[in-house]
Formats: C-alpha cells, structure tokens, sequence
C-alpha cells in the first residue's frame, strides 16, 4: 500500500527572516468555513456557543484564538479554526471543510506592520487594527486573510495555491523594510 | 479614494470592483414595455453632482454596496448595502 506523506503547503519555504521581522508557516488543523443561511444568525452563533462555547465573531473580529476559534471570513463567513463542526451546524448554514485549502503564516516583529503595509491597503496602524481585529483584504494582489493576533504579529492566509506567491511577496517586503534601514 | 464599506468600515478603493450607476436595483417589473426595457438596458444619466454607483468589496467582504457620491466635488457621502437598498 502507499506510503502518503502530508506535506503543508510551505514546508520546504520558510522560515525566513530579515530585519527582525520572522515568518512561519502555521498549521491551524481543521479550517472549517461557515455561513449561514438567511436569518439563521442567531441560531447558528447559539448552536456554536453549545457546541463549541465561542460566538459567531462581529465583522472584523475574532473569537477565541488561532489555537482553536472563529475567524470573521467577510460577508455571512466565519472560518472554525481547529475544531471539529459538531452541533447540527447544517441545520442553519453551508459548511465546508477547507483544511487543505490554505497556506497560512504568522509574521511576527517590530517592523512586522511595516512589512506587511506595502503589501496590503488595510490600515495596520496599532489603534485602529487591534489586537483580535481581522480582514479580508489583498495582499500583492493575492486574496487575503489578515488578522492581527499579538502586539506585533499578525496571521496571514491565502489560497493554498499562492503558497509560493506568497513567500515571494514578503520576501521582497521585508527586503525592503531592510532597506529603509532602522527607525 | 476609500470607500466606507458598511461591514468592514473606510477602505482602500482597489480592493473594490465597479458596476456603474445602481440602476440594476431597479430592474423593471415583468411586462414592462419596451421602453421600459430600453431605458434600463441602455441608458445612463450623467450627473454632475450626486450619483449612485455599485460597487463590489471584491477583495474585501465580498458585499455588494450602493456608494453615493458627488461626481463635481469627487466628495463620497455614504454607503449601504445593496441587499437593504433593494428592499
Ligand atoms: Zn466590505
């Protein structure tokens, strides 16, 4: 029988590290997206609290943690991080497994924002993109999770596809950060 | 130029898709006459001044919104959901 190996999306790219600023591949285990039918909000956010004791997120926020909890995902979207859908989640949204879908990394530094800033329009400065606050965004054109997830570090997912894209982007992001030297 | 989604808040235009005057809300009803049908299909007022346009939040929250603005001072006065808008 075949030997099958998992192999996460960057496994053989990162980590990598410039100006301070570090990038780790993250392994969230089982992605799952929710989203709910219409006027079925609040009873799906009660379902997820009996099941698995966190809320349905406010838009641009998360609950719980990137270890296990509910990511804001845009419009009727919340993405289950590490948790298995139980509950009768079906009985009021669509739910999808995605574990495999994404490729995820944690950027973490002092200058983490500052790298993270030429490659997104979102508004990363400390009291406006707080901690637990995320959005879907772009990021060198690339569909993008982002979420702030301590003082200086930040969660970033894309399509498992862009893996490589990815790495490229902040590469060349965080060579640039070193380039403007130290502030 | 930012654009003040009603779900995620003030943000940056290129993350949004644009789909010309709002006019799609108001889809004739079934047996309107042709005219009717000509109107919505192929015209388009040209205001100077304030305009309904929709806009999709593309790489945002993928809602679509009704932003009103003001074509002669490129001022945007506010934003709804065009599923509200269309009710
Ligand atoms: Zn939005």
């Amino acid at each position: 029988m075949a030997d099958l190996k998992p192999r996460m999306p960057l496994e053989s790219l990162l980590p990598m590290e410039a100006s301070g600023v570090r990038v780790r591949e993250v392994d969230l285990g089982a992605l799952t997206l929710v989203m709910p039918y219409r006027e079925r909000d609040a009873a799906l956010s009660d379902a997820l609290e009996a099941a698995q004791g966190l809320r349905w997120p406010e838009p641009g926020r998360m609950t719980g943690t990137t270890g296990r909890g509910i990511l804001w995902f845009g419009r009727a979207q919340a993405m289950l991080i590490g948790m298995a859908p139980e509950g009768g989640l079906e009985d009021h949204a669509a739910v999808a497994d995605q574990s495999d879908g994404w490729a995820v990394v944690e950027i973490e530094g002092d200058r983490a924002a500052e790298a993270l800033a030429r490659l997104t329009p979102v508004d990363l400065r400390p009291g406006v993109f707080e901690i637990r606050h995320t959005a879907r965004t772009e990021l060198g054109h690339m569909a993008a999770s982002l979420t702030r997830t301590g003082k200086a570090t930040y969660l970033v997912m894309v399509f498992r596809a862009f893996a490589h894209t990815l790495v490229h982007e902040l590469g060349i992001a965080l060579q640039g950060v070193a380039a403007r030297g130290g502030r | 130029m930012r654009l003040p989604c009603p779900i995620c808040g003030e943000r940056d235009r290129r993350e949004f898709y644009y789909a010309g005057h709002a006019v799609a809300l108001e889809r004739p009803q079934e047996g309107a006459g042709a005219e009717a049908w000509d109107y919505y299909v192929h015209n388009r007022d040209n205001p100077c001044g304030e305009t309904r346009d929709l806009w999709f939040h593309e790489s945002g929250c993928g809602a679509w919104i009704v932003v009103t603005r003001d074509t002669a001072s490129h001022a945007v006065l506010g934003a709804v959901l065009a599923e509200e808008a269309a009710r």
